[in-house]
């Protein structure tokens, strides 16, 4: 069924979560198609990674209806299919990366091949054996990153990968994802560096836990009548405050 | 649980501490190292040896219960536990792995203090030493399963250090080593009826004092192995899949 061909890899009707007794998302609805990279976009706190990890199967919904690849997250098939990438470096610090990458391939019934491919998708083959902790932190964040690759996954959560990185690290993780979604990998990435909303095909703006718009990175500029993303950002903000 | 996905955690828990020397190191050394410096305070075997047996019983499942607790804690803040839960892993094999991998390196705990114990303190036993081993492993491992169990209740490294006193000060003060039991007004001995430590003191003891111990030493085991899957099962049930 979740073979079906034109069905979202996500979609959210109504959705509402609350942490800690406060609601964070206030009945969410959105569609993701699936084989596209999606930006998550706003501002600290908005409930960007309240949605992931709702997505991920991880958070409680209060009510609502969400579906990730045709099945509820809470659904054991849907660990098959997913990665996830946290936003801190969630992986054996004490291990080598290909020990890391080896411990998720085989909680994915992946091969070590499967891992070393991982390994070598992100550009870390020649650190491969050696400690995450003595990576430094752009490389870490890619050995996460390869974790989340060797299941070969149909849908990538990625909560804000390039955070802290130097301009060279971020070219190349991007350039990585944009290799996998033409894979067909469906990709969910949040970010809050408003330009790199123009790599994605599409952008989830959000505040204060409501979805303020979900419009392509031309639209995106268009709509706020300027060339820069930051700007465009600043200013359907904004209006999502006034309304 | 899938024995595929149990294996490779294990395996995975093994490798890291096989990575950390120091803590290996203090594993196996720590607990011969305080029984040796008992042995010198007591300076005398016929004293020494009873106590000594039942620090058998105390010190792993002690040591055991500390290392298990801030690794759990480690797992659980450092995002990793949560990264696992989205993954095709039951919270039943990372329970299991755990107690597996630390059984692994009680078992080698064990072989060196009871060596110690034996050969180099002149500690005796009325029953065969391989008894010793197999109470003083299953002991641990019931360290290994309520540290598991107490990394629940603490959200930092410095907390979960602060359950040791409050999970095993109790169970060292009531085990019958600094008083026996039946002098001990009621109401402990009912609460020391309902806590692992007393099994393992009473199995070692038996050891110590029975030419022929079988059915004491393994009606003990098999209680402190119901501990021991009983602490599992709840370590497992504190690691919710959703929060809320």
């Amino acid at each position: 069924m979740s073979e079906r061909t034109g069905e979202p890899a996500i979609r959210a009707k109504g959705v509402r979560v609350s942490r800690g007794g406060r609601e964070v998302l206030h009945g969410l609805d959105l569609e993701v198609a699936a084989g596209s990279v999606i930006g998550l976009m706003g501002p600290s706190g908005c409930g960007k990674t309240t949605l992931m990890r709702s997505i991920v199967g991880v958070q409680r919904i209060d009510s609502g209806e969400l579906t990730v690849l045709g099945r509820s997250p809470s659904d054991p098939a849907v660990r098959h299919e997913i990665g996830y990438v946290t936003q801190a470096v969630s992986v054996y610090g004490d291990l080598s990366v290909r020990a890391n990458a080896a411990y998720f391939a085989a909680l994915q019934g992946s091969s070590r091949a499967d891992a070393d491919e991982a390994i070598a998708t992100v550009g870390l083959a020649d650190l491969a054996d050696r400690p995450v902790d003595r990576l430094s932190g752009g490389q870490a964040s890619r050995a996460s990153l390869a974790c989340a690759l060797v299941g070969l996954p149909r849908l990538l959560v990625l909560d804000e990968p390039t955070v802290g990185l130097d301009p060279v690290t971020r070219e190349d993780i991007w350039t990585h994802l944009r290799s996998l979604a033409e894979q067909g990998v469906t990709l969910l990435v949040s970010s809050h560096v408003m330009d790199e909303a123009a790599r994605c095909d599409s952008v989830l703006l959000m505040r204060e836990g409501d979805l303020l718009a979900h419009l392509t990175p031309a639209e995106l500029l268009e709509r706020a009548g300027t060339t820069n993303a930051e700007d465009a950002f600043l200013t359907l903000i904004r209006e999502g405050g006034e309304r | 649980m899938s024995p595929r996905i149990y294996l490779a955690t294990t395996g995975r828990i093994l490798a890291q501490l096989r990575a950390d020397h120091r803590t290996v190191a203090l594993i196996v050394a720590v607990p011969a190292l305080l029984l040796t410096l008992l042995y010198f305070v007591f300076n005398d075997e016929q004293r020494f040896s009873p106590i000594a047996l039942i620090m058998l019983g105390i010190l792993p499942m002690l040591v055991m219960f500390l290392v298990t607790s801030v690794a759990m804690l480690r797992e659980r803040t450092s995002g990793t536990l949560e990264r696992l839960l989205t993954t095709p892993l039951h919270r039943a094999d990372l329970v299991v792995g755990y107690a597996t991998a630390f059984a692994v390196a009680a078992l080698v705990q064990g072989l060196v203090l009871v060596s110690v114990a034996h050969w180099g303190l002149g500690v005796e036993t009325a029953g065969p030493l391989p008894w010793v081993l197999l109470v003083a492993v299953v002991g641990s491992v019931v360290g290994v399963a309520t540290g598991l169990l107490a990394s629940a209740f603490a959200r930092t490294e410095f907390q979960a250090v602060q359950f040791m006193p409050l999970f095993i000060g109790p169970q060292i003060f009531l085990c019958g080593l600094l008083a026996p039991r039946e002098s001990m007004p009621e109401l402990l001995q009912r609460v020391s009826d309902v806590l692992p430590m007393t099994y393992a003191v009473k199995g070692l003891q038996a050891v110590g004092s029975q030419g022929d111990p079988t059915g004491d030493v393994l009606r003990n085991v098999a209680i402190l192995a119901l501990f021991a899957v009983g602490a599992l099962a709840l370590a497992a049930l504190s690691m919710p899949r959703q929060t809320r």
